[in-house]
């Protein structure tokens, strides 16, 4: 579905340059969700700004679906972290969700309609003729994830999505996504910086190391579906995966068997 | 309601001392304001009730001047956010335009009459020419700086999402900079004003209300100069409070999405 090859960005040029990406690889198998975890400043943004083609990578290149892309792919929606700026404050939130679905060759009704469903789909059907404004943040950014459900996109890239809630608002949401992607069978990357997050909703996980980002480890969560925030997070294979993340983050040597250890899968 | 009353009380008392101060001085030049609505009376404002006590002399004036204001400012405003929303859109253009809009808003407008009258031979023509001058700069520089600043998180999502190009112009853009452009037009709306009375003092005009104030200084009709200034002053009130109403209801998703934030 996605190949990431040899992905390099360097942000400036001559002694000022910021190396945030080194050489990134990875795929991502249709119906796949993987989530990237990483330092803080390590380019995880960078990499998720270059598969939407909102950044023009340095070196290497995107495949989606095996053709390799410049700019935006076609059947590509991003939610970002900051709802507040991407949801378009003088729009109903009907009209939100609606807006970029004229591309995909819907009428004004057949709009309206796919919108009331992907709004339904998040628990938020009468919130149609309100603005974004009107709601809280957490329902601001199930409409953002309604906007992009309707749009139906074959991969989903969302950025840091529940880095500004609360933390009950933060867990709904968490459950929301695991619960809509059933549904449409989409492809998810998310990045995120919480290591029990990427681990309870991950399906892999992927770790990159400091700037310039490499990825330094990839671990497939084998955890039972469906996945539930109490149950899923006390078992013991959670918690060793969850410790097993937060070394690899920090940079740390791996205490638990081998450097790559049994969950570990190659790169594919 | 009760608010604007509450607000309106200092005008009776202000007009109350105008008129004991000009009594008391019993100057030609200063005459009382009751003289003053008198003479306004009889100019423009004896008409019958259902035309709002306009006479014929008013239409006569205030026509032909509203119609090359609003005409003036129309033109201006299309053109200017036409081309603000350009060149705020592109850093190229900006390069190009950026220092010719800042040579020609820092010239007065008036010093350019004479240019327009050798251009414009026609009365009218010279008379929008001015004021379309005069009053597209707050709008330009406005809709540049207003489609320049659009938050990149909202282009980005734009982008992402693939809107077309007209799309992204009449759903993001335009709306995204409609407060700042707003503020440009009610700028300029309070120097169409201006300039239509500049354009008529300085022109060969022959009707107009700019006319009738040149007109009654000539002629020393010193109630009569009074008056006009005071219509004039009148009349841009009015024109402001329209544009407020006009503004709030098409910028209510601005002003509430800020009070809630």
């Amino acid at each position: 579905m996605l190949d990431v090859v040899n992905l390099t960005h360097t942000y400036g040029t001559g002694p000022n340059a910021h190396r945030a990406l080194g050489g990134v690889d990875l795929t991502v198998a249709e119906g796949e969700l993987v989530c990237v975890v990483g330092p803080s400043g390590c380019g995880k943004s960078t990499l998720l700004r270059s598969i939407a083609g909102l950044v023009r990578p340095t070196g290497g290149g995107v495949r989606v679906k095996g053709r390799s892309v410049s700019g935006t792919p076609d059947d590509l929606a991003v939610v970002f972290q900051d709802y507040s700026r991407s949801l378009f404050p003088w729009m109903s939130v009907g009209d939100n969700v609606a807006l970029p679905l004229r591309r995909r060759g819907l009428g004004r009704a057949a709009r309206r309609t796919a919108a009331a469903e992907a709004l339904s789909a998040v628990g938020l059907e009468s919130a149609a003729g309100k603005y974004p404004w009107e709601l809280s943040g957490g329902m601001q950014q199930r409409v953002a994830i309604a906007r992009a459900l309707a749009y139906r996109p074959s991969l989903l890239l969302m950025d840091e999505p529940f880095g500004s809630v609360d933390a009950q608002t933060r867990e709904d949401l968490e459950d929301l996504v695991l619960a809509v992607r059933g549904h449409h069978r989409m492809t998810i990357v998310l990045i995120t910086h919480d290591i029990d997050e990427s681990v309870y909703v991950g399906d892999r996980v992927v770790v990159l190391s400091r700037a310039p980002a490499v990825v330094a480890a990839d671990l497939r969560v084998d955890l039972p579906s469906p996945r539930d925030q109490i149950g899923t997070r006390e078992l013991p294979a959670f918690v060793h995966l969850r410790a097993e993340v937060g070394r690899l983050v920090r940079g740390k040597p791996q205490l638990s068997k081998a450097p790559n250890g049994p969950s570990s899968i190659d790169k594919e | 309601m009760n608010g604007v009353v509450h607000r309106l009380w200092p005008v009776p008392v202000l007009v109350a001392l105008w008129e004991a101060g000009a009594r008391a001085a019993a100057s030609t030049y200063f005459p009382p304001p009751s003289a003053i609505a008198a003479r306004l009376r009889e100019l423009w404002f004896s008409g019958p009730p259902s035309r709002l006590f306009l006479s014929d002399q008013a239409l006569q004036d205030f026509l032909p001047s509203l119609a090359r204001m609003f005409g003036g400012w129309a033109i201006a405003c299309a053109a200017g956010i036409a081309l603000g929303v350009a060149v705020g859109r592109s850093s190229a253009l900006a390069g190009y335009v950026d220092p010719i809009v800042e040579f020609g808003r820092a010239i007065p407008p008036p010093t350019l009459i004479p240019l327009f009258v050798v251009l414009f031979k026609v009365d009218v023509r010279m008379q929008v020419a001015t004021i379309v001058y005069g009053v597209i700069w707050p709008v330009l520089v406005n809709s540049i700086d207003g489609a320049r600043y659009v938050d990149r998180q909202h282009t980005e999502t734009a982008q992402v999402f693939g809107l077309s190009r007209a799309q992204r112009l009449t759903r993001i853009i335009l709306p995204a900079a409609a407060p700042k452009i707003f503020a440009g037009l009610r700028l300029s709306l309070s120097l169409a004003l201006i300039l239509m009375v500049v354009s008529e003092l300085a022109g060969s005009a022959t009707s107009g209300i700019g006319y009738e104030l040149l007109y009654a200084q000539q002629n020393f009709d010193l109630p009569g100069m009074w008056g006009t200034i005071a219509l004039l002053g009148v009349l841009g009130l009015l024109l402001n409070s329209s544009f407020l109403l006009v503004e709030r209801r098409t910028l209510s998703w601005h002003r509430r999405a800020r009070q809630t934030n």
